[in-house]
């Protein structure tokens, strides 16, 4: 026994628990009973997350029907002119659509290419010193909340890139979308190395053998061996970038402009539910409503992108070399 | 494709393809470093001269000179005191439930995918779902209490997948020995399995909730009020919480404002830090003293 401590620690709970064990057919009713009283409490805990889900799609499915018994729903997805709160009403969602995949492609050119090349260089080249430093600092990449890389776009990145781009406006989709990049990167990072450490020693030791650079084993041999696995983290990025609200709220503006200039303020889809719950907007009328139905093509999206991602790692997972 | 080189301007190609990509790979490595310290810098010359005892006891106010973060503080505080009331117990259960007693069949898998799907879920549609089940539906207003709802079914799912790693830990011997005492299988969970898992749970959870003190988009969906006169005293007072504070400050056009959020987001920053260190040294502490 390595250490005494935990073997006394798990010898008084067992004492504990055989005193509790009664011999008496009363005290064995007891006890019965609160073990038939708990498996129905935890039954009870796990069902929660299924409730969850299934009251995420109630309501906004409902929300929405009614919101489409005033607007078609070929109105609200080939609309170009999204204006609610006007007094001239227009629900096309296109605006927030485009304002959402601009700023998400934005983010995955930076994060993709700088996050597979991160995991490549942390799984292949980099010594255990280097990943001593660099994997905690993209853990606290991934910590850090998206209200402070908000501010850090409006407040720093905007201006410096002012000084660059003159056409740049205070409020664009540009350095909203590069601070996003940021965000996700950890995530991209840490699950693409994942898939690169899974791959098996043998096949790089055949390359090598084989006469292959390191580069080239790397490249030609190990990442695409990883593909599927760096492919699910691409998914799941574009995922949290679709789905992510503060960045986007604060630094892209919040105008529903249909356009794919990245040097002009966007909305989001995620925005534009931020900025209408946060207005005075009368609950039960037709703007409010816009909000669900938002939710909605936004919980579509992202969970066709998740169950994308999930599908590929399954697959992944079975088919180790 | 691997090109089997044998030529010598070849190799000396490859050979500079590899300093160059050995290059590449160091600058993008330094790439993330630089990112964080540049804006860890940025936010302490912002803010740090706004540190002064009064933002810290004061309330938000007009003038950003005199305005100070004390409600959002306290608003965080409670918040995540009691989402860690509602979230723990269930998520911990849940987990219990998927780990000890589940049988293997198609509920627990409809279950399980479930709980992954939802940990994909945006944020801010835990907002919607908050504002039309809490605030709406049970008539619990912009308070306290739905926020923290709100923040507990956000946090369940990440609780449910720490707790299990948590579990998972223990080694099944344990469990057969105190099966073969004759106690029941919650008596076995209960003295045997959980004190044995409960550091890494606790690591887990904490590292869970330190999410719920950064999250701003559900509560202002749900409704943080954005200026607040008092102190909450009650399940079902307004509130408002360090972020959605930060929020408000950064998006007033005044540069003195933006200061204020800097020093908001100093000591947001600071209470995550101390989550963080609070996890590591449990895990540390206990990790060594797990038996066999």
């Amino acid at each position: 026994m390595p250490n005494n401590a935990p073997a006394t620690e798990v010898g008084a709970a067992y004492s504990r628990a055989v005193v509790q064990i009664g011999v008496s057919s009363r005290n064995r009713k007891r006890v019965r009973l609160e073990e038939r009283l708990v498996r129905a409490f935890l039954f009870l805990c796990a069902l929660l997350g299924v409730l969850t889900t299934l009251a995420i799609v109630f309501i906004l499915f409902t929300e929405s029907l009614s919101f489409f018994e005033r607007v078609s729903v070929v109105e609200f997805l080939t609309g170009t002119v999204w204006t609610p709160t006007f007094a001239n009403k227009s629900f096309g969602v296109l605006p927030l659509v485009t304002g959402t995949l601009l700023t998400s492609l934005i983010a995955m050119l930076v994060a993709g290419p700088v996050g597979l090349l991160t995991a490549v260089y942390l799984s292949e080249y980099a010594s255990p010193r280097v990943r001593r430093v660099v994997k905690p600092t993209l853990e606290v990449l991934a910590g850090v909340p998206t209200v402070v890389y908000g501010y850090f776009a409006l407040t720093f990145l905007t201006p410096l890139l002012q000084r660059f781009i003159p056409g740049l406006e205070g409020f664009n989709a540009l350095s909203a979308g590069l601070v996003m990049g940021i965000m996700i990167l950890p995530t991209i990072a840490s699950l693409s190395e994942d898939a690169l450490y899974a791959v098996p020693n043998s096949l790089r030791y055949a390359s090598l053998a084989l006469g292959a650079t390191r580069f080239q084993t790397v490249w030609g041999v190990v990442v695409p061996a990883a593909m599927s696995g760096v492919s699910a983290s691409f998914l799941l990025g574009v995922s949290r970038a679709v789905g992510e609200t503060m960045i986007v709220a604060i630094a892209a503006g919040q105008q529903p402009n249909f356009t794919f200039n990245p040097l002009r303020a966007v909305e989001t889809m995620t925005a534009y539910i931020v900025r209408i719950t946060m207005g005075d907007t009368p609950h039960g009328s037709l703007e409010y409503r816009t909000i669900f139905a938002v939710g909605l093509l936004l919980f579509l999206i992202t969970l066709v992108l998740n169950l994308a991602s999930e599908a590929i790692r399954q697959r992944y997972k079975g088919a180790r070399v | 494709m691997i090109q089997v080189v044998s030529r010598p301007e070849w190799r000396a190609r490859e050979y500079r393809r590899e300093q160059i990509f050995q290059l590449v790979g160091a600058l993008i490595v330094l790439f993330a470093l630089t990112t964080l310290v540049v804006l860890l810098t940025k936010i302490l010359l912002d803010g740090f001269a706004r540190l002064n005892p009064e933002f810290f006891t004061s309330f938000p106010s007009r003038r950003a000179s005199q305005a100070g973060v004390l409600p959002a503080l306290v608003g965080s505080a409670y918040l995540l005191l009691l989402t860690a009331a509602i979230a723990i117990p269930v998520g911990v259960g849940a987990a219990i439930y998927l780990e000890e007693f589940a049988k293997r069949n198609w509920f627990t898998r409809v279950v399980e995918i479930n709980i992954t799907n939802l940990a994909g879920v945006p944020s801010v549609i835990y907002g919607l779902l908050g504002l039309q089940v809490f605030v709406r539906t049970l008539h619990m207003e912009r308070s306290l209490l739905a926020g923290a709802c709100t923040m507990a079914l956000l946090a369940l799912p990440v609780i449910i997948t720490a707790a299990r790693e948590g579990l998972r830990t223990v080694p099944k011997s344990l469990r057969y020995g105190s099966l073969a005492l004759g106690a029941t299988q919650w008596q076995t969970v209960r003295y045997t399995v959980l004190p044995v898992a409960m550091p890494s749970i606790l690591t887990g959870v904490i590292l869970a909730l330190s999410r719920v003190v950064g999250e701003t988009a559900p509560l202002l969906v749900v409704g943080a009020v954005v200026y607040i006169s008092k102190l909450p005293d009650s399940l079902f007072s307004s509130f408002t919480v360090l972020p959605v504070q930060i929020y408000n400050w950064t998006t007033r056009p005044q540069h003195a404002f933006q200061e204020n959020a800097a020093a908001g987001i100093i000591v947001l920053l600071a209470l995550l830090l101390t989550m963080n260190a609070l996890a590591i040294y449990l895990r540390n502490r206990y990790q060594k003293r797990l038996p066999i």
